[in-house]
Order: structure tokens, then C-alpha cells, then sequence
């Protein structure tokens, strides 16, 4: 456990990926069991479901002064750091190794938790107790990706990347086939692909100005961009299972989708809510989103469907190494096999030119319309954000000016830092909250604003300070709907600070009716 | 305790403790920057507080100048004022001040544990304690500073193409730490940024024991190959750092308690090595002191005024102007 303890303190802390991938090589050297445990937790493939962040506060409340520690944690701004800092330290820590360690948390029966789990925190050191902390609650961000993994393990025994990442979602714990291969003493670990889970193909941002220039716009279909949550559907004459984007299974949320659709094939499409192929707003998705199970009457309220994207096998044949517009055709097969209310297709948008393309796009007024994706009609489908195939191209966002009002600590990489912020727009002669937004500022606005705020503190509520009113934030947001669980009376989707306006003064700022009047609220 | 004001100003007799501007009678604690400055008329202060004004701000940064001995009283009125070692670095002291009785002790930047650099920590029993809170966290427990240098040794060792930069204030961190290397038997020149010079040679001349040091010229890049350069934290986000080969940044600070910290700051050698007080220091001081009143400046006051109200100690923050948090050591 301290080696793996020290492995995860020296990755947080190097800067450089060459540093991180011999770290990683380093540890992955040694030959026993540890390093099965090492891998499962670097690829986010352990976690505990019973330790959750409630638990672990439950846990150092019984240890330490509740306001004590929550002082602490608004510094630190970190829960596995806070608790691993404050938590009473035993002279002598007794070195565990992680293997054992983990085997001892798994049979940890619920009703000992409190008083198991508590004894092994007070016998680790801080680190430890950080690590340990960090894989119960999943998660590590420590800036290591799978992919980083993946590297170096690939570089440590002279094997290919694509290699590795062909077989990576059959694997299963404790990797010993993948170990064994590697060091060449077994073939390839044979992978039933059909059964599994394939990366999607993602899109990266497209600059107008310049990619527009650059590429042509006949080797080029557009789609509509569907605000839903992509997903896998897997289908077999066995089984039906749907897939998140990152690959956990879904399925048992949408039975209507698992009942209805058959065939054999592995389609890529977005998941949506509505009736007869017309979505509604993505707040209807949400009432569908995190649930274990959906009962008869959240169904017939808000039914869900399939708009398919693309397809990566049919009947058997792998379509990957197909082009888009080769595997469409498979695509078309598919949906004619499955004439249901659960899956259409995504119509393609015709253009001929980029100016053509850009007119379409600024008259998108459905706001289930993120924006439009350009895909290159001779892609594969290749797993990740693959440069130079598929583009997505957002509507622009929607924009107001509101004054910023509180500030408080953010978490992670920014924590000591004022950048969670507060805004509002006035109510009469009085400012009203209209949202809160950690994101879009520059580094130098970031640092610009934490100097103010600090220097400009009206008061303090606990964690959050109230600001001398003076400094008006260009508030960039995806929607606005109606709520009645804020005062104001309105709640944005994704609100982020768009830039900082020197130039405006709070009395310029528009008031709750009139910004109601231009989002026809 | 009427006597004297939130920014630590004694009216009745126009004396100002570790005052921010040029004053007619300023006590000065130490010689860190937030505390020592240049301009007063009077300044009181150790005769090595006073030495290290002059060489930092030049012989005339005060019209007049009395340096007291550890111990000696000294009386303005009916005011009577004790400088005690405060532990915190070359020449720092606690300030007790006597009036009618009450005795109200100002600890100005502390640290308990042991340091050869100076003089270490006095316990001073009170009346008011006016206590820093630098650390005033319970997340803030300092290892010992011997594991921590040793991190640095080991390091050296096992990376000897590279060269490691250590962070540390100019004044009093870079000399501990110089000093923490020779008392785990580091012999090799310890090459320093120019800004440290001066200082490191009147510590040199206090006779605290530095080693062999040197400042860092424009030698042939591989030379600083397995040497370790210590430098103000200023500079190591700054060009003068880049010249070096593969430099590993590390940092000797009680604030690279926090990973994220230390991420943030691009540090990856973080090093917990502090001049002040950790939380159980802090409260243990309070609790020793048997003061009955406690004022809380310089820091993370919130959580400390918790705890000794909880106590059931009269408590409350100072707010001292031009003065933010995270910006001191």
C-alpha cells in the first residue's frame, strides 16, 4: 500500500507525461498480485459501493469536531485530502499490502462498516489514507488517464497500443491473461467483441474560421447535434443491453428500448425523450436520468427513444473499418428490421458548401438542437476524439449580463481559489440570483477576480463571501427554463463565465422581467 | 487590554507593534517583510532583528534604533515591554507588554519546535494572548522536518541528472533548510539564488551552521547536475529557474501540507517545512499561556476562535489591515 500510496503522490504531482509513464512502469514492474489491484484502480474498474462521501464524513465526524472539520474541508476543498489530514494519526502505521488491504475492505459487512473501516484508517499513514479514501469514492483524478496506462504498458513490453486497447473492455480482473501476454508468454487473450463495449467515436470542437478554409465541403455530411445522452445499444437474438458513453450498462432503466428492439447488431445513437420521434426538453430526459429502474407510469410519461447514429456491426460482420456512408446503408437495414417507436434514424443534412452549412446552422431555433456534427463521409469509426473526422459545431449561446454577487471556494485545481460565483439581475430595486458558474473564465480573469474578491468581501456566510456589487460577468448558458425552486424563478443549463465587462457598469444590467420577456419565459 | 487597538497600536503612548507604515515608535517582531518595515522614527527590536532591517532596507531604515536582549525590560511610561524568543527564525521575538498588572503577550510569527537557527520558543503565561494562526487548522499537523529533509536527500540521490530547486523564503526557511541538510550529514556547497546571499552570510557570521554555500553563476549547465539550489519561491516560476537541467521543483512550506497545493504551484517535490506553529502547537500554546482572553491575527482565525470559545475562552479574530491570508510565512 505505500508504494502504490506513493506511486498515485508522485503522479498528482509531476507535470510531465514522460515522468508519469516511467512512474507507471516503475510500479507495473513488480510481479505479484499488487499490481492486478494497481491496474483496476488506475482504470477506474474498483470501487466500493458502500463507501460513499456521506459515509466517510459520518465516519470523521465521530473522530472530530463537526464545525472543525468543515473549516478545514472549505480550505482544502478536497474530501479524501481533508479527511486523510485531520483524521488522529497512530504513531506507528502498519504497512499493508494493497491486495490484502482491498480483500479485507471487500468483506467488510455493512452493519461493521463504521467500526471496521474506521480502524483501518487509523492504522494507515496520511497518504495511504488519501489513497485509500480516493479509491473507495472512484475517481482518482490524479491526471492519468486509461489511455496513459495503456502507454505505458504498451512501451514497458514493446507492444502496440491498439493492441492493448482492442482487448481492454473483454478484460477482467486480475488481468492475468493481458499480464501473460505481454511479457510473450501466452498468445493474444482471446475476446468475445460482439458481447462488448465499444469506445465511441467522439467529435472534436470545429474552428470556422479556420478549418473552414481548409477543408472541403463535398467530402462532408452534417447531422443534426440531439442535447440527449449517447448510447450503445447491443443487440443479439440473446440479449438487448444499452450502454453510456462511458460504458456502463444502462439497460435495466429503459426496459421499453431492451423489450422492443431485436436483431443482431451494435448501434451508436442518442438517447431522448418523446413521443412519435419528437423530443422534448432535455429537463424530461433528466426525469429518466440516474434511476436505477423506470416504473410503468414514468414510462408512459416520458417515453424514450433512439435516434441512431451509426452502426459498428451487423449480423456478425464488423463495419468499423467501413466508411460512414457505406455503414449507413447497414444502418437503414437495421432500423427497416425494427419498425418500432424506439429507434429512428438521424436524417443527414445536405449542403454543398460551407456557406450553405453556416446559414443552416444559425437558424437552428429547436433548443433540442445543440448544434450540427460534420462528419467526413470516408471515416471509420475509430474509438476516441480522433483528429480530422468528425467536427461538432455548437449553436452559439445564449448571453446575459448579471452582476457578480458571492464567491466561494472551488474544488480540485482550483481549490484556494474564489471561483465559484454567484450572479444576479435586479428585481425591482434589489438583486436577485439568477445562477452560480465555476467554469469559462481565463487562468488571468480567474486570478483577477479571486484578488477581488478577497480585497472586496462584504460579508461572510461560512464558506461564502458576499462581494462589494461593482463587477459584471457576461454569463455564456445552454437554456433557461422556468423554476419555481429559485427565487428568481428561472434555472440555466450550463451557465459559465464568458468573459469579464470592464466596460459596464451594474446599473446597466437588465431585470428579472425583461430578461423573462427576451427567453419568452 | 483596553490599551491597545485591533491594528495593534498603543495610543497612549504612540507606540505601534510590527506597524505596515513609517511610525514614530515601532516594536518590531522579526524581519519578514509583512512585519518589518522601512521608515519609522524608533524602532525596538532584538539586535538581530535590527541587523537584518539594515542589511534587507540599509543602515538608515530607521532614525533611531534600540536593541533589546531576550529578557531585558523595557519601560515607556507606565508601560513596561519584554522581547521573548518566539522560535520563528534569526533574531524573532514575543512581545510582552505590563500594564497595571495585566500582562498581554503579542506572539507574533511562532513556531515551537526545535530549530538551530535560533533561539527556540519561551512560553509566556498571560493575561491576553494576541496569537498568529497561520496553520490555525487541524488539517495542519508538521512531520517532522528531519523525514522531510531526508525526502530531499533521497531524491538527490536516486535523480543525479537532475538538479533540485528548492523553494524556500529568502529570509530564515532557506537557512533552516540549509541547516536541516548539514544535520543529516549533506557536506556538499549548497548553491543559492543571489537574492539569498547577504543573509546567508550573516547567518554564516551568527554563527549558525549553514555549510558551505555558493551562489549560482552562469557556470556550464551540467554543473548543476545533482546539486541542490535554493531559491525564493519567486523565482521558480520565473525565467531564472529554466536555465538548470531538469530541474525538480521542490518546495520547504507548511502550506505543501495540501497535494493540491502543491499541484497548483507546480511543485513536485513538496516539502512540509514550517516556521510557525501547527494546529496542536497552536492550541496547546493557548491552553499553557492560562490567558483568559484570546486574539487570533494573521491567518485561518475562524477555526481558532471555535475551538476556544468552545473552551470557554473570550475569543475573537484581529483583523490587521494589509495583511491576506496565504500570503505570509
Amino acid at each position: 500500500m505505500k508504494k502504490f500510496s506513493s506511486l498515485l503522490h508522485n503522479l498528482i504531482l509531476t507535470p510531465s507525461r514522460n515522468t508519469k509513464i516511467k512512474l507507471l512502469q516503475d510500479y507495473f514492474k513488480i510481479l505479484d498480485i499488487n499490481r492486478s489491484y494497481a491496474l483496476a484502480i488506475l482504470s477506474d474498474q474498483l470501487s466500493f459501493q458502500f463507501i460513499k462521501a456521506s459515509k466517510l464524513r459520518e465516519l470523521v465526524y465521530e473522530k472530530v469536531d463537526q464545525h472543525l472539520f468543515d473549516y478545514s474541508y472549505d480550505y482544502v476543498g478536497d474530501l479524501a485530502e481533508t479527511i486523510s489530514l485531520i483524521w488522529p494519526t497512530k504513531k506507528e502505521s502498519k504497512s499493508q499490502n494493497l491486495s490484502t488491504l482491498i480483500e479485507n475492505i471487500k468483506i467488510i459487512r455493512k452493519s461493521e462498516i463504521n467500526a471496521k473501516f474506521s480502524k483501518i484508517l487509523s492504522e494507515l499513514n496520511n497518504n495511504e489514507r488519501w489513497t485509500l479514501i480516493k479509491i473507495c469514492t472512484g475517481g482518482l483524478r490524479i491526471g492519468v488517464s486509461e489511455r496513459l496506462v495503456k502507454t505505458a504498458l504498451a512501451d514497458l513490453y514493446n507492444k502496440s497500443i491498439n493492441e492493448i486497447e482492442e482487448i481492454w473492455h473483454g478484460l477482467e480482473f486480475p488481468y492475468e491473461n493481458l499480464f501473460q501476454w505481454l511479457k510473450n508468454e501466452t498468445s493474444k487473450p482471446k475476446i468475445d467483441f460482439k458481447k462488448l463495449f465499444h469506445p465511441m467515436m467522439l467529435a472534436n470542437p470545429i474552428d470556422d474560421e479556420k478549418d473552414f478554409k481548409r477543408l472541403d465541403a463535398n467530402e462532408f455530411q452534417a447531422e443534426y447535434k440531439w442535447d440527449g445522452i449517447r448510447v450503445q445499444l447491443m443487440v443479439s437474438s440473446k440479449s438487448v443491453s444499452l450502454y453510456s458513453r462511458t460504458g456502463d450498462n444502462i439497460s435495466s432503466a429503459f426496459p421499453e428500448i431492451i423489450e422492443t428492439t431485436k436483431g443482431d447488431a451494435v448501434i451508436d445513437g442518442e438517447l431522448l425523450v418523446g413521443r412519435n420521434f419528437k423530443p422534448s426538453s432535455f429537463n424530461d430526459l433528466q426525469q429518466r436520468l440516474n434511476r436505477k429502474k423506470a416504473s410503468k407510469d414514468l414510462q408512459k410519461k416520458f417515453p424514450v427513444f433512439i435516434r441512431a447514429y451509426d452502426i459498428l456491426f451487423y449480423k456478425g460482420k464488423d463495419l468499423r473499418k467501413l466508411f460512414l456512408y457505406k455503414r449507413r446503408k447497414y444502418l437503414e437495414k437495421f432500423q427497416k428490421e425494427n419498425q418500432t417507436n424506439q429507434i429512428d434514424l438521424s436524417s443527414i443534412i445536405k449542403f454543398k458548401t460551407w456557406k450553405e452549412l453556416t446559414k443552416y446552422k444559425n437558424n437552428l431555433h429547436d433548443d433540442l438542437n445543440e448544434g450540427v456534427m460534420i462528419k467526413l463521409k470516408n471515416s471509420e469509426y475509430l474509438p476516441g476524439r480522433k483528429r480530422g473526422y468528425w467536427y461538432k459545431w455548437k449553436k452559439n449561446p445564449k448571453l446575459v449580463d448579471a452582476i457578480l454577487m458571492y464567491a466561494q471556494r472551488g474544488h480540485g485545481k482550483r481549490s484556494s481559489y474564489y471561483s465559484d460565483y454567484t450572479f444576479g439581475i435586479w428585481k425591482e430595486n434589489e438583486l436577485v440570483p439568477i445562477g452560480k458558474a465555476y467554469s469559462g473564465y481565463t487562468d488571468k480573469e480567474l486570478l483577477v477576480l479571486d484578488k477581488f474578491i478577497r480585497n472586496n468581501t462584504t460579508n461572510k456566510f461560512g464558506p461564502v463571501r458576499e462581494i462589494k456589487k461593482e463587477i459584471v460577468l457576461e454569463v455564456a448558458f445552454d437554456d433557461v427554463f422556468p423554476s419555481n425552486r429559485h427565487k428568481s424563478g428561472v434555472a440555466m443549463r450550463f451557465p459559465r463565465i464568458h468573459r469579464i465587462r470592464w466596460d459596464k457598469l451594474i446599473k446597466d444590467v437588465i431585470s428579472i422581467n425583461d430578461f423573462k420577456k427576451e427567453f419568452k419565459l | 487590554m483596553d490599551f491597545i487597538n485591533h491594528q495593534l497600536f498603543i495610543k497612549d503612548i504612540n507606540v505601534h507593534i510590527d506597524p505596515i507604515l513609517p511610525k514614530k515608535t515601532a516594536i518590531i517582531t522579526h524581519g519578514h517583510a509583512d512585519h518589518a518595515r522601512f521608515g519609522h522614527d524608533h524602532v525596538i527590536a532584538t539586535r538581530q532583528t535590527i541587523d537584518i532591517m539594515k542589511i534587507r532596507y540599509g543602515d538608515k531604515c530607521a532614525k533611531k534604533f534600540t536593541p533589546l536582549r531576550y529578557g531585558q525590560k523595557y519601560s515607556i511610561k507606565n508601560y513596561d515591554f519584554t522581547l521573548y524568543p518566539a522560535g520563528h527564525i534569526l533574531g524573532s521575538a514575543q512581545v510582552l507588554i505590563e500594564k497595571n498588572n495585566h500582562r498581554l503577550v503579542i506572539t507574533g510569527d511562532y513556531k515551537v519546535g526545535k530549530d538551530e537557527t535560533c533561539k527556540n520558543f519561551k512560553l509566556v503565561k498571560c493575561d491576553t494572548l494576541i496569537t498568529e494562526a497561520t496553520f490555525g487548522l487541524p488539517i495542519f499537523q508538521h512531520p517532522d522536518p528531519k523525514d522531510e529533509i531526508q525526502k530531499l536527500i533521497r531524491s538527490v540521490k536516486i535523480n543525479k541528472n537532475n538538479c533540485h530547486i528548492v523553494g524556500a523564503y529568502a529570509l530564515g526557511k532557506a537557512q533552516r533548510v540549509m541547516n536541516l541538510l548539514r544535520q543529516q550529514k549533506y557536506n556538499e556547497t549548497i548553491y543559492i539564488h543571489g537574492s539569498l546571499e547577504k543573509l546567508c552570510q550573516y547567518y554564516s557570521k551568527e554563527k549558525i551552521n549553514i555549510g558551505k554555500f555558493e551562489k549560482v553563476s552562469s557556470k556550464d549547465k551540467n554543473f548543476y547536475e545533482g546539486k541542490i539550489i535554493i531559491a525564493p519561491p519567486s523565482a521558480l516560476k520565473d525565467r531564472w529557474s529554466r536555465r538548470f537541467p531538469n530541474p525538480i521543483i521542490c518546495m520547504a512550506s507548511g502550506w505543501m501540507t495540501v497535494k493540491q497545493r502543491a499541484k497548483q504551484q507546480g511543485i513536485e517535490l513538496p516539502l512540509v517545512i514550517s516556521d510557525h506553529s501547527d494546529w496542536n502547537e497552536l492550541i496547546d500554546t493557548i491552553k499553557k499561556s492560562k490567558a483568559k482572553n484570546i486574539l487570533i491575527t494573521h491567518g485561518q482565525e475562524d477555526a481558532l476562535v471555535y475551538y476556544c470559545k468552545k473552551q470557554n475562552l473570550v475569543s475573537k479574530p484581529l483583523s490587521i489591515q494589509g495583511r491576506s491570508d496565504e500570503e505570509i510565512e
